[in-house]
Order: C-alpha cells, then structure tokens, then sequence
C-alpha cells in the first residue's frame, strides 16, 4: 500500500477503542493504527470517483420491499428465545448491571 | 428591578434583559399495531417477561426483519393528517449503539429518506389564541427492550417484549416559543392520533412520549446551543421540564458561562434536569443503509386510498360544530380534544338544544368527573341519559335548578333522569291554576310588602319571585311565575 496521509492517529485508535469497550494492550496499537490505516486508505480510494451527481444506492436487486399483514403469528417461544443466555431468571436475561 | 408580571410566556427576565426559549419537540408514539414493526410476535402490553418475543426481536443469526403494511399506513396517515409531504419512497437505516436490551447492537429508523416530510399543524392556546408549527419529518423505528435494574443488587434483568414494536418520531421544527405552547402542541398531536387511530396516546403506559429540545436567545438572535430533555411521558413534566431547563441556561449564560450540547433527564422529585450522558461518551450512530431492507415505495394511489379513508380531523370539525350547533368557537375546541367527546356531544345535540348541550356537558359532566377523578369513558351517564335531561330541561318539565338535582342523582345512581323526576316528583310546575294558588298564598301572608310594592317599590317584585319558588321547592316554572305575578300585582 501506498504511503497515504495518515487517516487515524494514535489518540483515535484510543478513543474508538474505549468507546466498543475493547482493550488493547499498549504494544499493539501501533500495528494496529497502520492497519487501520492501511484499511482506511484503501477504501479511500473511492473518492476519486465524481459521486456528486448519484444518488445514494440503498439495494441492487430493483425489487420492492414485501409488506406483511399486520398478524400476531410468532412469538410465545420464550425457552427458545432464552436458550443461549448464559444467565436467565424468571423469563428474563440476566447481565452485568447497566445504569447510565 | 423590572416588572415581571408582565412577562409573557416563554419569556424568562434576567439581569441582562429578557430571554426567549425556543423549543422543538420529537414525540415517539407508539403505533397501533397487533404485532411489531418488523415481525410477527404480538406488540400488546403487559404480558410475562420475554413471551412477545420472535426470533428475529431476539437478533438471532439470519433472521431477516419482514414489514408490517398497517404500521406504514398509520404513518402515511398520520403525515396526511399533519398535512405533511409524504415521500412515496423511503429507506430503512440501522442507528449502531450498544445496549443490553437492544439485541441487534442497532436499532431500524428511517435518517437521510423517511417515509413523511415537513408538514404544519394548528394548536390552540389557551388564551383562545391559534399558532402554528411546523412538522420536520415523521419516521417509522423499532422501540427498544426493557432494563429492570431494581431486581438485583448487582445485576440487569432484560426483557424484550418490547423490542421491535413500532414507533413512529414525529419532528417539530424549532417553532416552538414556550413551556405552554408545548404542551398545547403535544395535545394536539395526541388527539389528531387518536381520531386517525394510528396511536392510543396513554402517556401512562408510555404509548407516547416527547423528547424536548431546548435553547435560550435574545430577541432576534441566532439560536443558542440547546439541550435534549428526554423521555418525558405527562404533558404536565413537558412544561415543567422545559422551564426549569431554560432557567437553568438563562442562569450559566448570564454568569459568563457557555451551555454544553448534551442530553439531560428530568427528575420529577425535583422538579429540575440533571445530566445524563459525559459528553466523552457522545454517539457516533454510524448510520446506514438496512442490507436487510429494501426502500420501501407505494404509489400515489394507494395514498390516495388512505386519504380517502381519513376520518374528519378536529380543525374542520370544529368549524362544522360551531356552524351546525351555533355553539361557541371556545366551546367546540374543547370539545374536539378529544373523539370520545365530540362522538358524545354529536350524539346528544342531534336534534336537541345544541348549546345547551354544551354548557350542561362542559360544565356540569366535566366538572362532576373532574370532583370524582373519573376519565370520559368512566362516566356513569350514558349519552341516552344525558339526552333525555337536556330534553327535560328544554320542553319545560324540569327547571334548570332541579336539572342540577337530577344530573348529580344520575352521578351517583345511574338511573334515567325520567326515572328520577318520577320518583322524586320533581315535574316542574307550568299549570296556571295550581301556581295561582302559590301566588294568592303569598300574597297574603306579606300583604304589608305587596301594599310598598304597590306604592312604588318596584325591587320587592324579586322577592314575590322568590317567595312562590320556594313554596313551590323550586319546581315552579318561572316564566309562568312571573307572568301570573305581574298581571295579579298590576
């Protein structure tokens, strides 16, 4: 890859990994900031094509979205729904206590 | 000090003159609907933990969301009735954040396209004044689940009966000038969704509920840097919230401060907002387009079909009250608030005294649910029965007093007012003979003030009125009292 401007710092990798909650130990952000870098500016790339005149393109495929009837014919599958949780009490999930 | 008396609403008097809020409102209300936005699991209230909940609510790997028509058309509806633009095609976009009781780790809403554009609705102020404000857009999103963090002393509990039932944002534009003005907005959305039953609009139950942007200005400067006040469910905290909210960025402005963009919760123990997020924490939605959704399109024609399907709005019901019944403009507004009220009104002034109606509804019915905390559709007195008193009263059987007796009878026992009159025998008395008899009784037993009267004391003809009334115990008709008495005094 070419050497383009840097698109991420070293204060962005930190504060982009606080906010998913990831922790990265210190040696590797520097790999990881050329990565990201590396990535982003591949993906940069695409500014060099004129879009100003293209409308934003939301599917491919030329087909409607289907519409459902408004019926109640899923759901009461709470055992199901519950299976994979690793803690479930009285029909809820159990987490790690979230307050804001 | 300047005089604050004066200071209209909206306003807030500081040190350094006076301030003006400026306040736009998103209101989330809940759609309708039997089951959810995006699949088939029921949407209603109350239910055990987790039971309305299908595997696409849950995000479970390739589920693929499928989109309720009724959920579309109550909000094609609703921009028609907000006389907004309807934008015949739309596009779902995925709003990224973590949370434990949104299980995609996003949420489907409508950013760039939504399905209604601008529109403008009229709201009555109290002061019987109109103004108008401007709708920004209105768009189609899932509601979260539901965190219970009072179960345990270290633990969450998630339930996610809730995930995925349909919301509809309605967006005001920053048209908003006052605490009062709000509120009277928010109102007026509330009863145009009920008559088009796109929503229920129990703010109880959270059906509906509003986020309030607030700033702060001059007169005639820009707007200042405001902040959200979220999730208010009463009218009564709307106002209470964005007042306190104003005061509070009147109060840092005026000391040299700067207001922070953030979004703030209002305690309702204190009556004030407090922070809700640090601002090294603010969202980065990283939106974009639903891969699982396609744009969502109709044609003009099956809009045309909803619009033809419009039930009639308040706006032109009212005019049509005040024209049909020759009531007052500010007695068909109230009326018109709600549907329950003016399907009841209807009922009873078809072919009745339409103001009379009116007056005995506003003051009397209202008035006794209001003593006895009830809602309308609490009310012990069926439309049949509020009728037959209205006739009571206007063909004379009844006097207007006695109505009173007999309404508040009806409060408490439920019996027809005909019943009632019967059982008590509170007929009111028109027959000419039996209230001469009441007038020759009278007289002579107050022969000395029909002797003044006679010299000239005109005034003493009151209380010859009052003196048959009450031997009558109120039944008399005072019209035929006071004519008999006049040609018996001449």
């Amino acid at each position: 890859m070419s050497n383009k401007d840097t698109i991420v710092d070293a204060p962005t990798v930190n504060k982009i990994a606080r906010l998913s909650r990831l922790d990265i130990p210190e040696v590797n952000k520097e790999n990881l900031t050329n990565d990201l870098n590396n990535i982003l500016g591949f993906v940069a790339q695409l500014d060099e094509v004129d879009t100003s005149n293209v409308e934003p393109l939301a599917s491919v495929t030329g087909h409607k979205l289907p519409l459902r009837n408004d019926d109640v014919n899923d759901g009461n599958i709470e055992d199901l729904v519950l299976k994979n949780a690793p803690e479930k009490s009285s029909g809820f999930f159990v987490v790690p206590k979230v307050i804001e | 000090m300047n005089d604050t008396s004066t200071l209209k609403p909206g306003h807030i008097q500081g040190e350094t003159g006076i301030w003006e809020m400026v306040i736009g409102l998103e209101i989330h209300a809940q759609i309708s609907s039997k089951s959810k936005l995006f699949s088939g699991a029921s949407a209603s209230f109350g239910s055990e933990a987790n039971r309305n909940v299908s595997l696409v609510d849950a995000a479970m790997p390739g589920m693929l969301p499928v989109i309720n028509e009724f959920c579309v058309e109550q909000a094609v509806k609703t921009g028609l009735a907000l006389n907004a633009k309807i934008n015949n095609v739309s596009v779902f976009d995925r709003k990224n954040y973590f949370y434990a009781d949104l299980p995609q780790g996003y949420q489907i809403s409508q950013f760039t396209k939504p399905i209604v554009g601008e529109g403008e609705i009229i709201v009555d102020l109290n002061d019987g004044e109109q103004t108008i404000i401007g709708i920004e857009r209105i768009h189609l999103e899932q509601d979260a689940g539901k965190s219970l963090h009072d179960k345990h002393p270290t633990k969450s509990y998630i339930d996610l009966n809730r995930t995925g039932v349909a919301l509809m944002e309605i967006v005001s534009k920053p048209d908003i000038r006052s605490p009062q003005e709000a509120g009277a907005y928010v109102k007026k959305i509330r009863s145009i969704l009920r008559y088009i039953g796109a929503c229920d609009g129990n703010m109880e139950e959270g059906s509906l509920r509003a986020d309030c942007n607030v700033s702060v200005r001059k007169s005639g400067e820009e707007f200042g840097t405001r902040c959200e006040i979220k999730n208010l469910n009463s009218i009564r905290f709307i106002i209470q919230a964005i007042q306190s909210e104003a005061e509070r960025q009147v109060d840092i402005l005026e000391e040299g401060g700067i207001i922070d963009q953030e979004t703030r919760l209002f305690d309702t123990s204190t009556g004030e907002t407090r922070s809700m997020r640090s601002k090294e924490d603010a969202h980065d939605y990283r939106y974009f387009p639903d891969p699982d959704l396609l744009p969502l399109e109709f044609t003009d024609s099956w809009v045309q079909n909803i619009r033809e399907k419009l039930p009639e709005l308040p706006d032109s019901l009212k005019k049509r009250l005040v024209k049909d019944f020759g009531i007052t403009s500010y007695d068909a507004s109230i009326l018109v608030e709600e549907k329950d009220y003016v399907d009841f009104y209807q009922q009873v002034a078809n072919g009745r005294d339409g103001k009379l109606t009116a007056n005995w509804m506003i003051t009397e019915l209202f008035g006794a649910l209001k003593k006895d905390n009830l809602s309308f559709s609490e009310s012990p007195i069926t439309s049949e029965n509020f009728g037959e008193l209205i006739s009571l009263i206007s063909n004379g059987t009844i006097s207007g007093k006695i109505a009173k007796e007999v309404f508040s009878e009806m409060m408490k026992s439920k019996k027809s007012p005909s019943k009632i009159v019967k059982e008590k025998g509170l007929e009111q008395v028109s027959d000419d003979t039996e209230i001469l008899k009441l007038i020759d009784q009278v007289i002579s037993n107050n022969q000395d003030r029909v002797n003044e009267y006679l010299s000239g004391k005109d005034k003493l003809f009151g209380f010859f009125v009052g003196q048959v009334m009450k031997l009558s115990q109120g039944k008399a008709n005072p019209g035929v009292v006071n004519k008999l008495l006049k040609e018996k005094l001449k």
